[in-house]
């Protein structure tokens, strides 16, 4: 998905002058080829994530639309009051777009799990937050926002393949896709998770269980309209996210059932303990948190008993 | 009514009458600007206009010494009596650190060590738009913990931005005493070594400042440090080095005691 965004960077880059492009040491041969097309409009600004969001927004002031490349953690948690004081609260085009979101770099260690990105920015309230679920919808999603005056984070993950049956590469302006049509039961989730999610309906349909699938590309602001539509039709919903379950995906759905006085019920599926020292691919840790088909189906044919 | 030129006597003036009518504190820091903003605005500071998408930028980096910046605002003729008179009231857009909704304010700070990057920031939109446009960043010594001010002082002089300059505004005090007891940092050497070319200078003296912030040196490409130092509550004798006027607001005595110090007596 990164390496399809900042291919698609780098078109954008050749119609826009005004793009520029920055990171805070990462995208090893990803950034190289922008770098080579555009290297005016390139800049490593060292393992410095306050100083390149505080510089983005000095850019962005001047009419420049920033692009600032950094994982998850290091480019939402380490400089979040510079993104609250700078492109938030100066409203401008400043984007921030980071691999990482969820158990991408499992491996790595819990340093480089993006856990708490949607619920600490969504307590902003002039950002725009993009988790897209497949390299298709990434590269749609980043010419639909690129305009956008306001600034926007992309939640990328990894994967370059998949495409998530139903999406097309659409993002839709009311900021969810139903990807599959069921009844009773509707999963909602967001980003790479989708491709899970989606197995999940497979092996529920095996219980005779035909769920509704949603998948959010946009949770903040969030799409209320959509959800209270999809939550007004269905008996139980279940959110699926690779997030902590504080805050997120699962949270803005709550929100949307609790103050629409809805009689659907909400099971939020999402990381709930994070224990120290245990790491893995991230299938492993996926499973080990409860969210992988199997889990997930388990999950709903209990609640439906 | 002319609102008259700007001296740091002039700037000292209002600072003093607002925080008394507000009756709030931050006047030391504000005081201790004075003559640099006086530097800034009156002599260096190219803004025709404070919308000219040419102009000089500046960054209050230490944002609680706003009424300084008010001031200058004020006597530039950009900034309305009325809304300098609401400085702190309620609805009032004037408040102890500056908005970026004020004509004249290129950036809200407050918030310690972010100043400097939006700086660096603007500054390298300068270069790539091709503009001869300077920006400038008035720092506390104190700001200088922040390790931010730091990651922005290395982009900056690995990118030769010798059209940015940061004023750090060394009154030797912080929030809780002397910065010397807190952290103490030879700033001169350690802006230089990280590759900033160095102005010592009396931060009081607005001659030497409006030489210091002038001299563009060509030949390195180095942005440059100018370390003013200052006295906290500057010309008001009972606010100089005392810690509490960080905080304090004046009783009327006191007020009255103030102005004639900095030769602005009020009258009966």
């Amino acid at each position: 998905m990164r390496k399809s965004f900042i291919d698609a960077l780098a078109e954008l880059a050749a119609r826009d002058p005004r793009l520029v492009l920055l990171t805070a040491d990462l995208g090893y041969t990803l950034m190289e080829p922008f770098a080579a097309r555009f290297p005016r409009r390139y800049f490593n600004v060292g393992v410095a994530e306050q100083n390149m969001v505080g510089m983005a927004t000095g850019l962005a002031d001047a009419g420049f639309i920033p692009y600032l490349y950094s994982m998850v953690p290091f480019l939402c948690l380490r400089p979040f009051e510079f993104i609250r004081n700078g492109p938030v609260l100066h409203r401008l085009p400043v984007r921030l777009a980071g691999p990482g979101g969820g158990f991408d770099y499992g491996g790595d260690g819990s340093s480089h799990h993006g856990l708490e990105d949607l619920g600490v920015l969504r307590t902003l309230q002039d950002i725009t937050i993009v988790t897209p679920a497949d390299a298709g919808q990434a590269r749609t999603a980043l010419a639909h926002c690129h305009e956008s005056p306001g600034p926007v984070y992309f939640r990328l993950g990894k994967d370059e393949s998949f495409r998530l049956p139903g999406l097309e590469e659409r993002f839709p302006p009311e900021g969810l896709t139903v990807t599959r049509t069921g009844n009773k039961v509707v999963l909602i989730t967001m980003g790479s998770l989708c491709r899970e999610v989606d197995q999940t309906v497979d092996l529920l349909a095996g219980h005779d269980i035909h769920c509704t699938l949603a998948v959010v590309a946009r949770p903040h602001p969030v799409p209320e309209a959509a959800l209270a539509a999809l939550l007004a039709t269905h008996a139980l919903a279940v959110t699926v996210e690779e997030h902590v379950s504080t805050g997120g995906l699962g949270s803005v759905v709550a929100e949307v059932v609790a103050e629409r006085g809805l009689a659907c019920r909400l099971i939020r599926r999402g990381v709930r303990t994070i224990q120290p020292g245990l790491v893995g691919s991230r299938p492993f840790l996926l499973e080990q948190h409860g969210l992988d088909p199997r889990s997930l189906a388990r999950c709903v044919v209990e609640a439906l008993r | 009514m002319d609102p008259g030129p700007i001296t740091g006597t002039a700037l000292r003036r209002i600072i003093l009458e607002k925080s008394f009518q507000a009756q709030v504190g931050h006047i030391g820091s504000a005081l201790s600007v004075a003559d640099i903003m006086a530097a800034l605005f009156g002599d260096v500071l190219h803004i025709p206009h404070p919308r000219d998408p040419e102009r000089d930028r500046f960054v209050l980096a230490k944002g609680h010494a706003s009424l300084a910046l008010y001031a200058a605002l004020y006597l530039k003729g950009w900034m309305a009596r009325a809304t300098l008179d609401s400085f702190r009231a309620d609805g009032s857009p004037l408040g102890t650190h500056p908005e970026a909704v004020l004509p004249g304010v290129d950036f809200a700070t407050g918030s310690l060590g972010h100043g400097l990057s939006m700086a660096v920031g603007a500054a390298l939109a300068a270069r790539l738009q091709g503009s001869p446009r300077r920006v400038h960043a008035l720092l506390s010594d104190a700001e200088c913990n922040e390790g931010s001010v730091w990651e922005a002082a290395q982009f900056a002089a690995h990118h030769r931005l010798d059209h940015l300059t940061a004023i750090i505004d060394c009154n030797g005090m912080q929030a809780m005493g002397p910065t010397r007891d807190i952290l103490n940092m030879d700033l001169p050497q350690r802006w230089a070594a990280f590759g900033w070319r160095v102005r010592d200078v009396d931060g009081h003296d607005r001659e030497a400042l409006t030489q210091a912030l002038s001299a563009i040196d060509g030949r390195d490409h180095r942005p440059l440090a100018v370390v003013a130092r200052t006295v906290q509550g500057k010309g008001v004798s009972f606010m100089e080095n005392v810690l509490k006027w960080h905080y304090w607001p004046m009783n009327a005595e006191q007020f009255r005691q103030a102005m004639a110090d900095i030769g602005a007596p009020v009258t009966p």
